[in-house]
């Protein structure tokens, strides 16, 4: 008989009490695409024996709404709202990587005082998005509270969000060029008093949730993904830096002045478990959350008097090439993949959503997990079904 | 390394299997044959110069002007820090082409996009159906010269 590896929880199987050979009858349990735990429209189908998982099959598409095929039928900046679309709790990166996709092969130069309202903003949306992840992570895992609390913080961003572009979640904020109008008078000083009342509320989460000893007991040691493993399945962002990676694209290839920065890179040390299980994936978003208030008051002190547009006509026609960009989404790297032959729309607009890469990965790690740990895996890897689908 | 010396590198290894070369502008690649693709790839990662360990997109771009079908694959290198990309060009009639999921596991995903939505087989693929559609959608939306479904099971599209 196949023995039963529980890497999850390895005290589970007391010798003497429960035999280690026992098999019960395989059954397929069908998780989504309407589940509270898989985060949007995702549907997974597992092949379980009682409570271990043996096969794990991801089935996407729920969402498609072939943005892709949209760009080819709407000019360059008419398809700036539906970058926000993508990933919808990250509209302003989005919008940043779509924008910078285009200057490049455009060759178009930004102002300076656009450059760091850009830095700003993608790194406010980046806390607001992390915000959300950890909230509702700790929901995933029984935690109501941290729900609450990480809300509420959110809440000033999208505050400030509405008070510079009109929206909250829809931003289109970041357009090609610059960004579409400059901040309201008194926003930068709300802008540093979140900064002041948010770094005080870390702690709050760290006690609540990150080293709350229920939560540390369902994350750690649970769906370990080493480094090389990480990297093969073209993990990003926090999923990769969680398994102890230290690839950042703001520092590797610097766009928007990123290089004038001075901040670190968080990764996953395996402190409460294994190098790259869901506890470090987890914690490392706390981490940036920090870094990314540092490089809001550097970019705040830095930020300069003149305008933050440059003219781009309304119907704008780029030079026949290819282009491949990508920027830092809180989730990984947001890619575009444009090719023009010199008309007004795109010819092609290929997407790389940094979710999809990363869900790629979840039927390597599901295999041995305990059935409860699905929502702890799923959570940790924190899909947004929105530019998964596309 | 500049994307010229990683040009050189790959002429020095397997002259043949380079097409175009383009080492400046936005977007430096080379177009490689596709009977060579597997090997190229390989070299690419193992390489201990170059080591592009992340692939980070595969697209399909159809050119029915040229017949041909193109697919771009984009790497970069998390030890070494640089990027580099190639491009192969299948005929846009029966366009097939060997996995590269061997040499990346992330190409996976990507391959079966290209397969749903352009219509590219990749053989020895281990898992090739489609991802974004449905399993019976009729066609690969992507080409340029698709047509709109007007009806699937029983729901009627306006045009």
């Amino acid at each position: 008989m196949k023995e039963i590896e529980l890497h999850s929880q390895p005290d589970l199987l007391h010798d003497g009490e429960v035999p280690s050979d026992i098999r019960t009858e395989e059954i397929m349990l069908n998780m989504g695409p309407q589940h509270p735990s898989t985060h949007g429209v995702l549907r997974v189908v597992l092949q379980t024996d009682g409570e271990l998982v043996l096969k794990a099959t991801p089935y996407i598409g729920y969402l498609h709404r072939c943005a892709e095929k949209i760009a080819e039928k709407v000019t360059y900046r008419q398809f700036t709202p539906y970058t926000d679309r993508l990933d919808y709790l990250s509209a302003m990166n989005n919008n940043l990587g779509y924008a910078l996709a285009v200057e490049k092969l455009g060759g178009i130069e930004v102002p300076p005082r656009a450059d760091y309202l850009r830095v700003i903003f993608a790194e406010l949306n980046r806390i607001a998005s992390h915000l959300v992840a950890i909230g509702s992570y700790g929901l995933d895992m029984g935690a109501y509270t941290p729900l609450v609390y990480s809300f509420r913080e959110r809440e000033w961003i999208m505050d400030l969000f509405e008070a510079a572009c009109g929206a909250r979640l829809t931003c289109s904020y970041i357009t090609i060029g610059g960004i579409r109008e400059d901040v309201p008078e008194g926003w930068v000083q709300q802008c540093r008093e979140f900064l002041d009342y948010f770094e005080s509320k870390i702690a709050d989460y760290n006690n609540l949730l990150s080293y709350n000893h229920i939560f540390v007991n369902r994350t750690a040691n649970v769906g370990i993904c080493p480094a090389d493993l990480a990297v093969a399945y073209g993990l990003t962002g926090p999923c990769l830096r969680g398994s102890g990676v230290a690839w950042d694209l703001r520092k590797a290839t610097p766009y928007c002045r990123y290089n004038e920065f001075d901040f670190d890179i968080p990764v996953g040390q395996g402190a409460n478990g294994t190098l790259g299980d869901c506890w470090d994936r987890y914690f490392v978003r706390v981490l940036e959350m920090v870094q990314s208030v540092r490089i809001i008051r550097q970019a705040l002190d830095k930020l300069t008097e003149g305008p933050v547009q440059t003219k781009v006509p309304r119907i704008m026609k780029l030079p026949a090439g290819v282009v491949y960009y990508e920027v830092e989404n809180p989730r990984g790297q947001l890619g575009f993949h444009l090719v023009s032959d010199g008309g007004t729309s795109p010819y092609r607009l290929k997407i790389r959503g940094p979710s999809f890469c990363n869900l790629s990965v979840l039927p390597v790690l599901a295999p041995n997990c305990l059935l409860a740990d699905i929502a702890a895996l799923i959570g940790s890897i924190d899909v947004v079904m929105g530019e998964v689908d596309r | 390394m500049t994307p010229l010396e990683i040009i050189e590198l790959l002429k020095k290894h397997d002259a043949d299997s380079v097409v175009v070369a383009v080492a400046d502008g936005p977007y430096p690649h080379v177009v490689i044959t596709a009977e060579k693709l597997v090997k190229v790839a390989d070299f690419l990662k193992t390489e201990p110069r170059l080591r592009f360990d992340l692939l980070r997109c595969i697209s399909a771009v159809d050119w029915p002007a040229k017949n041909s079908i193109e697919l771009a694959y984009d790497l970069i290198s998390t030890s070494l820090g640089h990027a580099f990309a190639f491009k192969v060009l299948l005929d846009r009639a029966d366009p097939q082409v060997e996995s590269v999921g061997g040499v990346w596991p992330a190409a996976q995903w990507h391959e079966r996009e290209a397969f749903d939505l352009m219509g590219v087989t990749f053989l020895h693929h281990p898992d090739l159906r489609r991802i974004l559609m449905p399993e019976d959608w009729p066609g690969h939306p992507l080409r340029k010269d698709y047509q709109d479904v007007a009806e699937y099971r029983g729901l009627k599209f306006k045009p």
